[in-house]
């Protein structure tokens, strides 16, 4: 895990370019949204929907194309075959490019957070600090667990799955609810959401952090409950998923086919 | 000693459906390479060693036969096959070019639980080996070909492997970047208590120098299993020509001669080169006849010694091209 978190450090380390465009520019998609919502006259507590949904935006792309699809490009450049025969476990592989990621995914998190709180003046309490935070770590855990499962599929396809992740990118951010309560989606779009982490985890960081205005979908505690089953799930499905495709692109001769 | 590999009747099939005939990569292979033994395969592109690589390196299943490596079935046991092998090809481009040369090394050594401090040291002996110390600090990005192929020689062995695929290790290199791997391989095999190379070269006389046996494999097929000089003592019966000729059209008709077993024609120029093996000297009169009536003319002619080069074009029926 260490190995493969190493280049992303020291890539980070080597290229600075990526704190300005890191910083800078999600700001500028936030901004279109809150000045949007200014401009219909929806209630100010929209900035802050927008501006968290902003900030949880960089770990579902790390997840997307750091994570998941990075096979593809360890794919292409004859790195994955290398990886493959090596003793590791797949998972170690995988958590190490999240583990080397989350440091700049965190300070575009937490930058797009922190400025927009500051330019946008948007207010948030803290009510509980500790649900807080485990409601961000078990969405985490769940959400690189999904990725985890997702980068399974690289192991057999290659542009297929590449298609695959760029169909997903930009529905979620619509179906998961990121700058606006899911809830406006009906109760049973949202329930199938729900199989994304990300969009129970938004909810209930909401319901956290903006009380009674947040327009909750479910309780809290019971959306506690399912990311924790949603992390379990995911993190035991990356496993087997892993497996199985690793066993069928070796069958299938295509797990080391470059040009896909 | 045992077996570092052993194949048997091992075929491997890519696609095929109801309307269309599967590829037969590799058809009814048997094979044993012993430890300690520094192995050769020859054969034309397309012959099927790729395939068989992948099979030995656990990244592919056969279709159907048993093929054991270290004594571990690769089907069954790849996680007890991994820690002891690893793989170099000639012009890979793997790794991070943002990354040092050292730090590269230093995270494929991680991949394999090679303790840090045993890892630097292993790095640093073998940048040295090869000529590579005072590039340590450079960016992957910045170095030539012939310095990423050496480091991509260096990362398969920091880990120490009990058996090695070596693809085409030195395939474009300069002579002494091939000369430094050469004496590294055969310096390593010898040292090493059954320390086992697999190699695949495009290049003869790296098989003839390095190998202690060579199968010769074409389409899925081992034509032929033995030590250098046994397969070339086997040829010694055939006589082998090198023929240089003014370029004709018509000049690869010289394989159809009669008594012709195989040629080697490298047309490229204002003249072409021929290598001929034939079955008896008298084959080559019909030959000569054959290109004065097709216009050519042949600039000089001399007998040879066989070659594995010769054993090769014998059992293919072509040169390595």
């Amino acid at each position: 895990m260490v190995g493969r978190a190493y280049p992303r450090v020291i890539g980070g380390v080597r290229e600075p370019s990526w704190l300005f465009f890191d910083t800078f520019l999600p700001l500028l998609g936030i901004a279109a949204f809150i000045l949007y919502y200014q401009a219909i006259g929806a209630p100010e507590v929209f900035a802050g929907f927008v501006v968290l949904g902003g900030a949880m935006t960089a770990y579902w792309l790390n997840v997307l194309w750091s994570m998941a699809a990075q096979f593809y490009w360890e794919k292409e450049v004859g790195n994955l075959q290398l990886y493959l025969m090596a003793p590791m476990s797949r998972m170690a592989v995988l958590a190490g490019m999240a583990l080397g990621g989350m440091f700049f995914t965190s300070v575009r998190a937490f930058s797009t957070l922190l400025l927009g709180i500051i330019i946008f003046q948007v207010e948030m309490v803290v009510t509980s600090p500790v649900s807080l935070a485990l409601v961000f770590v078990l969405t985490l855990i769940a959400l690189y667990g999904m990725g985890m499962m997702f980068s399974s599929l690289y192991l057999l396809y290659g542009r297929e799955a590449w298609h695959l992740s760029s169909l997903f990118q930009e529905p979620i951010y619509l179906v998961s609810g990121f700058y606006f309560p899911v809830r406006a989606l009906g109760f049973w779009v949202a329930l199938a959401a729900s199989i994304i982490p990300i969009t129970l985890g938004l909810d209930a960081m909401r319901q956290l952090l903006f009380g009674q205005e947040s327009m909750g979908f479910l309780p809290i505690d019971t959306e506690i409950l399912i990311l924790l089953a949603l992390a379990i799930f995911f993190i035991i499905g990356a496993r087997f998923a892993l497996n199985f495709m690793e066993y069928l692109g070796k069958r299938e001769g295509r797990l080391t086919l470059r040009w896909q | 000693m045992g077996n570092a590999i052993e194949c048997r009747n091992l075929t491997r099939h890519f696609g095929g459906n109801r309307k269309k005939e599967p590829t037969v990569a590799l058809d009814d292979v048997n094979l044993t390479v012993e430890e300690g033994e520094l192995f050769g395969l020859l054969g034309p592109n397309g012959a099927g060693k790729t395939t068989l690589l992948k099979i030995l390196a656990t990244l592919l299943l056969p279709t159907s036969g048993s093929v054991s490596v270290l004594g571990y079935d690769v089907q069954k046991d790849a996680q007890k096959i991994r820690p002891r092998i690893n793989m170099v090809s000639g012009g890979e481009v793997s790794g991070y070019g943002l990354l040092t040369v050292r730090e590269n090394l230093w995270m494929f050594s991680q991949f394999y639980g090679v303790p840090g401090s045993e890892a630097r040291e292993r790095i640093d002996e073998l940048l040295e080996t090869f000529s590579l110390l005072d590039k340590a600090e450079a960016k992957v990005r910045t170095i030539s070909t012939g310095q990423r192929q050496r480091m991509n020689v260096v990362r398969g062995f920091i880990t120490d492997p009990d058996l090695i695929f070596l693809d085409e290790p030195t395939l474009g290199l300069d002579v002494s970047s091939s000369r430094t791997i050469r004496d590294y391989i055969r310096k390593w095999v010898r040292d090493g208590s059954g320390k086992t190379v697999l190699l695949t070269t495009h290049y003869m006389m790296e098989a003839e120098e390095l190998c202690d046996r060579v199968a010769v494999i074409d389409r899925g097929r081992i034509l032929a299993c033995d030590s250098p000089q046994n397969l070339k003592r086997g040829v010694r019966k055939d006589s082998a020509f090198t023929l240089e000729l003014t370029p004709f059209a018509g000049i690869e008709e010289i394989a159809a001669v009669e008594g012709v077993r195989g040629t080697s024609i490298d047309s490229g120029g204002s003249k072409a080169t021929v290598r001929i093996v034939t079955e008896d000297e008298s084959a080559i009169a019909d030959v000569i006849s054959l290109i004065s009536r097709k216009g050519g003319k042949v600039l000089s002619m001399t007998k040879a010694e066989p070659t594995l080069e010769d054993v090769f074009i014998q059992l293919v029926g072509r040169g390595l091209v």
